[in-house]
């Protein structure tokens, strides 16, 4: 054993780091949804994302991790900033909000929540029988272009046909407002 | 941090902190961001089967996949509807958004 480990149980520390990340995850979905400037909102979306990007680390799946931030932080995250600077401007005034509404929603949520918890409580979770132990990467993409082909397949057309329909949508109203 | 119902009740409450935003908000992006948590829920949850219930722990990576790969199209397609909204009514508040009403 290192120092390290004798000064410190590994155990309490993965413990301790997944909290933290959980209660990332939760402060950035809170800082999500709640504020009413959207700027904000943007920000605790960054948050949440590498939150969930760490518990799918504990997950086992580094790959997915990786994949998380690249995608959603770094693509989709990005293009809505994009998004706000090119409509409303931030300095206008916020829509207020409804009191009725945000009580209707909340009681919503905490309906589905209570369906999903119970949910989650009642049905015996059985693991397979038999379970394979291989993460790597490289198993992961030799799937993709076989056995999971379709999925990759539907998966690159509809990021095209996405693509295509993006700038056909911006551009074409573009032309007719000009 | 080892059982299975921890990851579920994380992202059942990621869900519906989703479902709070969306049915409160009324700005377009401000929908967009609930729905984008509300997909992470799902992903979550695949990895969650995947790394505790699932024969082969390829299948659940798959389908986290896929779910990026929607997300980011869904994404782009919804922006640019947002930004075409934009010129025309000048707001991205879904109440103005009512020319189809009839």
């Amino acid at each position: 054993m290192t120092p390290l480990q004798n000064l410190i149980d590994p155990a309490l520390l993965a413990q301790t780091a997944f909290a933290v990340v959980v209660v990332f995850t939760f402060a950035g979905a809170l800082t999500a949804v709640l504020p009413r400037n959207i700027l904000y909102n943007v920000l605790g979306l960054i948050l949440c994302l590498t939150g969930v990007a760490g518990i799918f680390l504990y997950l086992g799946s580094a790959f997915i991790a990786l994949m998380e931030l690249l995608i959603y932080v770094g693509a989709i995250c990005i293009s809505i900033v994009f998004a706000i600077m090119l409509s409303r401007p931030l300095h206008l005034s916020l829509p207020k909000r409804h009191l009725p509404k945000v009580a209707g929603a909340g009681g919503v949520a905490v309906l589905v929540f209570g369906a999903l918890a119970g949910i989650v409580v009642r049905t015996p979770w059985q693991p397979a029988p038999v379970r394979s132990s291989d993460w790597s990467v490289a198993t992961l993409g030799a799937y993709l272009l076989t056995r999971y082909d379709l999925v990759f397949e539907a998966m690159s057309i509809v990021l095209l046909v996405a693509i295509l329909g993006a700038i056909l949508i911006s551009g074409a109203s573009g032309r007719r407002s000009s | 941090m080892n059982s299975l119902t921890t990851y579920l009740f994380i992202a059942a409450a990621l869900f519906i902190i989703g479902v709070f935003g969306l049915l409160q908000r009324r700005s377009l992006i401000g929908m967009l961001i609930a729905i984008e948590l509300m997909l992470n829920a799902a992903s979550l949850n695949f990895m969650a089967f995947n790394r505790f219930l699932a024969p082969d722990p390829i299948i659940g990576q798959v389908y986290t996949l896929f779910i990026m790969g929607f997300a980011a199209a869904e994404t782009a397609i919804a922006l640019s509807i947002i930004i075409a909204l934009f010129r025309r009514i000048r707001s991205i508040n879904i109440e103005q958004a009512r020319e189809l009403r009839g």
